[in-house]
């Protein structure tokens, strides 16, 4: 097999093996990820999910245009709309033509709350997600590759993380965090250094969960002949970690970010209504849905308008997760 | 998977002798197609595997890890394998064969050894110094399911060793890729397509394509053909075989029975619980076995040669299990399951001799099936009476245990050396 092939190599190898050639079939290929992708579109409730999903990153997306445009108006409240106690002055939660969800206690449209709400949630959620992803990926990658020392010591951080009374912390170290962020990340003071604090803190207390799914798939992957082809070939490390051993946990990487997005949208809330996070009258899913508790028997419109769009973020994320797993793994549910 | 004419099997061990008796055996539709391989035994050696031992540690469970011992994998073997050769490599499950190629093409460090190949000893290089050496090097795996990488495309399972190496311009890679197909029997448009759509016997095939992309001087196979059926094991033989022949590549092919690389391989080493037990040309193993191991694996094998001859050897039936290889027995590491073991067996491990032109056997009472002898031939040259006690009257002699064979050999009959006419 010098440099210059002759036509007649592999004559007599392919003599011995014609047999077994296929015949040129323009059958189209399909990756993995191509079949999985086929077998979820056959999936109708994830399909209806998908939607969803899409529906709300779209109203994430075009939020910070149509507020642009002035086309909604989260801020501007409406006080002859709204009695003294705080009820709209009209049926129905003062749903109208120019307030479609009606309005909230101090008058104001609660459509364009919402939409500035869930895109601003989204956003935290989502960045919350990608550092607990990559932090957990990357680990997870290291400390099962690695072993030894690494992986005890990670596994040790993992521990510790867990055994952290989260919440608790959170509430108590929420004003030396936001100094600390501020100084860190020099955001300015107010909303946006709660919102880096809040990213940073789902983020660091969220991606212990992936480090351990991606270890144990790691630890697997690394006893499949494949790993060792690769060694054989004189592959880097680079291309180990992440051009052999990273496509193939495409699946619990996908599975455990549609989790974890709905879990980190309503740890948001449940940090509004605990007084830590984005301050009003900056809307967010959690300071919309803070704000219509104390109106829940009163106007119940208010509260059920945005308890409902939180129900919905997380079910839908919930379910379109379930469905990629069904999809990536079709033999794991039977 | 319109395309797939290749039965599959998911079972490891499809050829049970015992099972395909009435159907051609493995050999006999090798025979129909190609000659067996010969030997040149001129030829001078590509690599030269000089007690080469593999040990994993074991640690304590708990806390405080401490190290409690060995699993001693592969424990001092030593073997050449001349250019364009191909030495098989035979043993149970579980005695270290694959250890032993995973060692040489260093996806192991070895613990000690040496695995010399042209000047540079493989065991010896450091991962940086090894890279070049990758090319001359290579390996083909026993699980085709898991040797290939499921989210790569066959080419670009192909293709990542040329790149890695930088063998062809990156423009050309395709074509090469293609070219390699059709050199294993492939067709070339199957390119961009991926593992799962292929049948075993098409997989193992696509693993041979990589090994040849860097058109390696030696290839260790880990018993490539016995995840697959039997009529697939023979065109996967016979497609080795080609290549062999085609590009002058020397094997290394680990089985588990012999009747596998009877045919490929013309000579053979087999393996016992981390040790080699005896080497020797084809003919000599199969038709005159000295050591009572590979008299109860030959045994196993059902052969027509010898049908003709009188029927089959008795089958003979090793009782109990394989002793841990943590903790192995002493002196010979067979003599827990030997029929023959004596009192020596347990005090003096039997050294490597030559008792052939191209045979060399480890065992204190070496000899054909049925004329062992009654007192050890080794006892003499390691200076130990026929119990295995120190004799302090005898004069040891000094073995030279080399990898290969020498033109002197220990004449079993005579008890000495003899040096043929
Ligand atoms: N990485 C490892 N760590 C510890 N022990 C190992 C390791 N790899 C192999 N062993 C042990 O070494 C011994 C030899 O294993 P090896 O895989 O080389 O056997 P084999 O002859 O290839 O068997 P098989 O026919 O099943 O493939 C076994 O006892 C095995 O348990
Ligand atoms: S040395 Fe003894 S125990 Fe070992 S194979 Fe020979 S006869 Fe059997
Ligand atoms: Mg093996």
């Amino acid at each position: 097999m010098s440099s210059s092939t002759e036509p007649k190599v592999g004559g007599e190898a392919a003599q011995s093996v014609v047999d077994t050639a296929a015949p040129v079939t323009s059958v189209a290929s399909k990756s993995p990820m191509q079949l999985a992708m086929a077998r979820l579109r056959k999936d109708k409730l994830s399909l209806i999910a998908l939607g969803f999903v899409l529906f709300f990153v779209v109203i994430g997306l075009t939020s910070p245009l149509v507020t642009h445009f002035g086309w909604i108006d989260p801020l501007t409240t409406n006080q002859d709309l709204v009695d003294p106690f705080g009820r709209p002055v009209d049926k129905w939660g003062g749903i109208s033509l120019s307030h479609p969800l009606g309005i909230d206690s101090i008058g104001r449209d609660l459509m364009s709350r919402l939409w500035s709400g869930v895109s601003l949630s989204l956003f935290i959620a989502l960045s919350g997600t990608a550092l607990a992803m990559i932090l957990g990926v990357v680990l997870g990658i290291v400390s099962g590759v690695t072993g030894g020392w690494t992986d005890a010591i990670i596994g040790r951080i993992i521990d510790l993380t867990l055994a952290f009374p989260q919440t608790l912390m959170l509430l108590a170290l929420a004003s030396t965090g936001l100094i600390m962020v501020q100084k860190a990340f020099h955001t300015p003071a107010g909303n946006p250094t709660a919102a880096v604090y809040l990213i940073v803190v789902l983020g660091l207390f969220g991606w212990t969960g992936i480090a351990r799914i991606v270890r144990g798939q790691v630890l697997s992957l690394r006893e499949r002949e494949f790993v060792h082809a690769a060694t054989m070939m004189g592959a880097s490390k680079y291309r180990l970690y992440f051009r052999e051993i990273l496509p193939n946990l495409w699946a619990p990487i996908l599975v455990t970010f549609t989790l974890m997005m709905p879990a980190f949208v309503s740890a948001e809330a449940a940090l509004a209504y605990l007084g830590v996070g984005i301050n009003a009258p900056t809307p967010t899913l959690g300071n919309i849905l803070n704000d219509s508790i104390s109106y829940a028997d009163l106007v119940p419109t208010f509260f059920f308008i945005p308890g409902f769009t939180i129900a919905a973020i997380v079910v839908s994320f919930n379910l379109l997760g379930d469905g990629i797993r069904d999809a990536l793994d079709p033999k794991g549910h039977q | 998977m319109a395309d797939t004419d290749e039965s599959q099997t998911d079972g490891q061990n499809s050829v049970d002798p015992s099972e395909v008796e009435d159907a051609p055996s493995l050999d006999e539709v090798l025979q129909q197609s190609h000659k067996p391989t010969e030997l040149d035994t001129t030829a001078p050696p590509v690599l030269t595997v000089d007690n080469l031992r593999m040990y994993f540690p074991v640690h304590s469970s708990g806390v405080i890890r401490r190290k409690v011992g060995d699993v001693q994998a592969v424990d001092g073997i030593s073997f050449e394998i001349l250019r364009g050769g191909s030495l098989g490599l035979v043993g149970e499950s579980g005695c270290g064969k694959s250890t032993a190629g995973r060692a040489i093409t260093r996806l192991y460090k070895p613990t000690g050894g040496s695995a010399k190949f042209g000047d540079r000893d493989l065991v010896k290089l450091s991962t940086r110094e090894l890279k070049p050496l990758r090319r001359d090097v290579q390996m083909i795996f026993q699980d085709p399911y898991s040797s290939l990488n499921p989210r790569h495309s066959i080419g670009s399972i192909i293709g990542a060793p040329l790149r890695i190496h930088n063998m062809v311009p990156k423009k050309q890679t395709l074509s090469r890729v293609q070219e390699l197909l059709e050199v294993v029997g492939l067709n070339p448009e199957h390119y961009n397509r991926y593992p799962n759509e292929f049948s075993g016997g098409q997989r193992q095939r696509i693993g041979i394509a990589r090994a040849l992309a860097l058109q390696p001087k030696l290839i260790v196979a880990d018993e490539p053909v016995s995840a697959l059926d039997v009529s697939i094991q023979a065109q996967v033989i016979n497609l080795l075989q080609d290549l062999q022949k085609e590009f002058d590549i020397a094997f290394l092919f680990i089985a588990h029975d012999l009747a596998v690389v009877r045919h490929f391989c013309p000579e053979i080493a087999v393996m016992y619980l981390g040790k080699i037990v005896e080497i020797a040309d084809r003919e000599t193993l199969y038709q005159r076995p000295n050591h009572p191991y590979t008299q109860a694996l030959l045994s196993a094998v059902p052969d027509v040669k010898q049908a003709a001859i009188g029927g089959r050897r008795e089958r003979i039936m090793l009782e109990g299990d394989v002793p841990s290889p943590i903790n192995p027995p002493s002196g010979c590491r067979f003599r827990t399951r030997c029929p023959l073991a004596r009192e020596i067996c347990a005090k003096v491990e039997p050294p490597m001799v030559q008792i052939g032109p191209r045979h060399k056997v480890a065992c204190h009472f070496a000899g054909e099936l049925g004329n062992h002898p009654h007192d050890p031939v080794t006892a003499r040259m390691l200076g130990v009476d026929n119990d295995g006690n120190p004799d302090p009257g005898a004069t040891p002699t000094e073995i030279e245990e080399t990898p290969g064979f020498n033109d002197v050999w220990f004449d079993l009959k005579e008890r000495r050396t003899v040096k043929p006419s």
